[in-house]
């Protein structure tokens, strides 16, 4: 709050209107729309609707908070969708020779090892990212096709529907798994030293490099991490429906992404925090769930939320431009 | 000289162009809750070049981005030729005939010189580029200021000095009849600094007034009619410049008197040990074959022209860059060349461009200065906030960088706080070895002066420093030694304080061309 207070205190110009935008639209937004759907809904404020929107969130949410490290970093992931099916598609392939949990461990390490090789592309083959990325999720979504030979894989074992549907303390595993990556990814930004490398790297390069930072790790190990998050969504995901089908996931990208920007990281690198992200997340659910319990037409939701990213990156750019 | 393809519609002529009066009334801008200007009021008169000088901070710059129409003013009004004008942004400004030549330049990199120059302004019907006419026009405007590089080559092949020129002919094709420049000889050498100061005396003997923004007080004597001094975002002075001295527009800068430019350079000890030692050192082909040694408490300075190899020697002490040769930190040879082992075993870099090499803009004072000992203010990995904020004030303040808090980014502060933050970054620790490249580039004089009352400071802790600068007096003035780099090849070594900056040129030159050195030195 006493950055809030300093912030408005030497902010006059037109370009410092954007920035205070940039630093804290989100928690606005969040707050008006939560009391918005407090007052209009008698629903929206029920344990039972809040836990929907956290189950609702989770999945992405994991795949978002590992995204906001990325994108700080001055890279993007758009193979988090590809890897997070291709997760579930092993773990169903493997499951009935090798057990649950050993198959989704498998499941999880294909996806960290994905990401490995999306940050050594980057990183050490100077590919730019979106490229990079683009043409491992073309490979990915591939292999997945190879496994299911194009057909639907189906687990029966009640064990494989552990994770995604039940939980402890009357909340499902995926919320609880939710929190972890909120909370492990902001600590490790906010509070230790892979953190400032990863501001350093995604801020200025050859700075941090001739900082003794070695970026091309930074970058590598922040692949990684997006790999493995997308990876345990995956799981979750698999789990939740024991049903697996080639794809490429490109709404979890979507999703994913949007909560990051919509948020205030930048897409430019170097600028972020992830509880900006879980914000993003919530506030997009909320338009989300509200609009269903308005009994808005969903097609709207769609417009509507393109349009939120749209603004929120322009927000983003104008305010980086001195 | 035809002026028959102009952008504007009007038609100018070598020599026909009528300078603009500009009047700035009552001007006041406040960033944040400081003053950047506060009630200034300055007058132009058409065709003049007048200065605007000052420390950093005391709002030079701002005043030539206003009347430029980069930043809009608070309060006040500006008038040309008589007529308020209320321009919103650079694009209105340039309808009026204002151009803006940055310290920082604005061009499209991979475009062409030609289709940078006509940006915008391209002539021919309808939007249709008028190819042959673009050549003409341009042809005689590249005369007019000796731009003598192929208009078809991508700007960014072209060096710095080149790349002003294409935004000064940018101007001249946008009829311009005020250019505003900023900083204009920050990065060029000596002589493509008297180069342009030349071209700026033709734009004037063609009648375009033209707005100086500079803090190298001798061309601001040598070149400009009219001298505005600001002060802390107030009006000093406007007078002649004939009525100046060097010494006069300090006083008014300063509100003291800089009677000594360079603290007198204490001589290390006799016995002092050698901390860094560098032995036949190439990175074809920009050096070949360097040894050199500096001892604790010495301050060793490297001159030569940009692109002899100055900067790339530096860069491979540090392990920037992967070069053959021997480095040695206090007789122990360095094995891995990264800029991490380089940093832990003391060398510390402070590179040529701060913007681009030493400083994360956008991100906060603390984590800048951090950045290279994360080590000191963690523990297993984690930060120790407390024990970060009291390292941070400690080396601030051992710089005497200002900040109004350790939390905001660095692109807010001043270009001399700027530096001092690279600076503090390297004290972290206390390096064996200073790599100061360009230490003072584009800042004002009072914060050189502690720039290199620090230098000196620091050497005289027993580090061993290595100077690179662009400013002869200033490699003089500061280092115990001179070394020449010529060709990526040391080939002179000279005293420093007794070696006069002439025979340095010249050694800097090959020995061909030794008359145009003697020249240079003497515009």
């Amino acid at each position: 709050m006493n950055g809030l207070v300093v912030a408005l205190r030497s902010r006059t110009s037109m370009h410092g209107t954007l920035e205070l935008l940039r630093e804290y639209a989100i928690v606005v937004c969040v707050l008006a729309l939560f009391v918005t759907l407090t007052l209009t809904s008698d629903v929206f404020l029920t344990e039972v609707n809040m836990k929907n929107v956290l189950e609702a969130v989770s999945t992405y949410g994991i795949v978002a908070c590992a995204l906001t490290l990325l994108l700080i970093a001055g890279e993007f992931d758009l193979s988090v969708g590809a890897t997070f099916i291709l997760t579930g598609i092993i773990a169903a392939k493997l499951q009935p020779d090798i057990g649950t949990w050993p198959a989704l461990a498998v499941g999880v390490a294909a996806a960290t090892g994905v990401g490995v090789f999306n940050g050594i592309a980057v990183a050490y083959f100077r590919v730019n990212s979106f490229i990079a990325t683009l043409a491992t999720s073309l490979m990915v979504v591939g292999l997945g096709t190879k496994i299911t030979d194009g057909f639907q894989l189906y687990i029966e074992d009640p064990s494989f529907a552990v994770l995604g549907n039940e939980g402890v303390f009357g909340v499902k595993y995926a919320i609880w798994i939710l929190a972890a990556f909120a909370l492990v990814a902001g600590f490790v930004l906010a509070r230790t030293k892979a953190g400032r490398w990863i501001y350093a790297t995604g801020g200025n390069p050859e700075a941090a490099r001739l900082s003794g930072i070695n970026t091309r790790a930074v970058k590598v190990a922040a692949f990684a991490f997006s790999g493995f998050a997308a990876g345990v969504a995956g799981a979750v995901l698999i789990s939740r429906t024991s049903t697996a089908i080639a794809g490429n996931g490109i709404d979890v990208v979507f999703i994913a992404f949007a909560a990051v920007v919509v948020g205030g990281t930048s897409v430019l690198g170097g600028r972020g925090a992830v509880w900006r992200t879980v914000l993003g997340l919530l506030f997009l659910e909320f338009i989300r769930n509200g609009f269903n319990l308005l009994e808005v037409d969903p097609y709207y939701q769609d417009i509507i939320r393109g349009g939120i990213i749209l603004v929120a990156v322009a927000i983003d750019s104008l305010s980086r431009r001195v | 000289m035809t002026g028959d393809v102009t952008a504007g519609g009007s038609s100018s002529t070598a020599a026909g162009t009528t300078g603009l009066r500009v009047d700035l009334r009552h001007i006041s801008k406040r960033y944040g809750g400081a003053h950047a200007l506060e009630d200034v009021s300055v007058s132009v008169a058409p065709g003049e070049i007048h200065a605007l000088v000052g420390e950093n901070g005391a709002g030079k710059s701002t005043l030539g981005k206003i009347v430029a129409g980069a930043v809009a003013p608070d309060e006040g009004e500006i008038v040309l030729d008589g007529r308020t004008a209320g321009f919103r942004s650079p694009r209105d400004a340039i309808r009026e005939g204002i151009a803006l030549i940055h310290q920082e330049l604005a061009l499209a990199p991979a475009m062409s010189v030609l289709d940078n120059v006509f940006l915008g302004v391209e002539p021919g019907r309808h939007g249709l580029v008028g190819r042959g006419g673009e050549r003409r026009l341009f042809r005689d405007i590249a005369t007019r200021i000796g731009f003598e590089q192929n208009p078809a080559v991508r700007v960014e092949t072209l060096r710095t000095a080149d790349q002003q020129k294409v935004e000064i002919l940018r101007a001249l094709v946008r009829d311009a009849r005020l250019i505003v420049m900023d900083e204009p000889t920050a990065a060029l050498t000596r002589e493509e600094a008297a180069r342009l100061l030349e071209i700026t005396r033709d734009l004037r003997a063609q009648g375009v007034t033209i707005i100086y923004v500079s803090h190298i007080l001798q061309d601001v004597l040598a070149l400009c009619d009219t001298v505005t001094v600001l002060k802390d975002g107030r009006h000093v002075k406007t007078v002649p410049v004939q009525t100046e001295t060097a010494d006069t527009l300090v006083t008014a800068m300063l509100g003291r008197s800089l009677d000594l430019v360079f603290p007198t350079p204490t001589p290390p000890p006799a016995d002092a040990p050698v901390v860094l030692s560098v032995r036949n050192l190439s990175l074809p082909p920009a050096f070949e074959g360097v040894s050199f040694d500096v001892r604790a408490g010495e301050i060793v300075g490297l001159a030569g022209l940009v692109g002899s190899g100055r900067t790339e020697i530096a860069r491979a002490v540090f392990g920037a860059d992967a070069a053959s040769g021997v480095v040695e930190v206090d007789g122990r040879r360095l094995r891995r060349r990264t800029p991490r082992a380089g940093i832990r075993r003391g060398i510390a870099l402070l590179p040529e461009s701060r913007k681009d090499e030493g400083l994360v803009m956008i991100r906060p004072v603390n984590e800048n200065v951090t950045m290279a000992h994360l080590g000191v203010v963690t523990r297993t990995g984690v930060l120790r906030r407390r024990r970060e904020r009291g390292v941070v004030d400690r080396v601030m303040k051992s710089v005497d960088a200002r900040a109004a808090s350790q939390t905001m980014p660095v692109s807010a502060l001043s270009g001399g706080n700027q530096q001092k933050v690279a600076i503090a970054k390297w004290l972290v620790k206390t390096p064996r070895v200073l790599l100061a490249d360009e230490p003072t580039r584009g800042i004002d004089v009072g914060a050189k002066m502690a720039i290199y009352e620090l230098i000196h400071e620091l050497a005289a802790q027993g580090l061993g420093v290595l100077l690179i600068s662009s400013e002869l007096e200033e490699v003089i003035g500061l280092s115990h030694r001179v070394l020449v780099v010529r060709g990526g090849r040391i080939e002179a070594e000279f005293a420093g304080g007794s070696v006069d900056e002439e025979t340095v040129m010249r050694a800097a030159f090959d020995s061909a061309s030794a008359d145009v050195a003697a020249g240079g030195s003497a515009a």
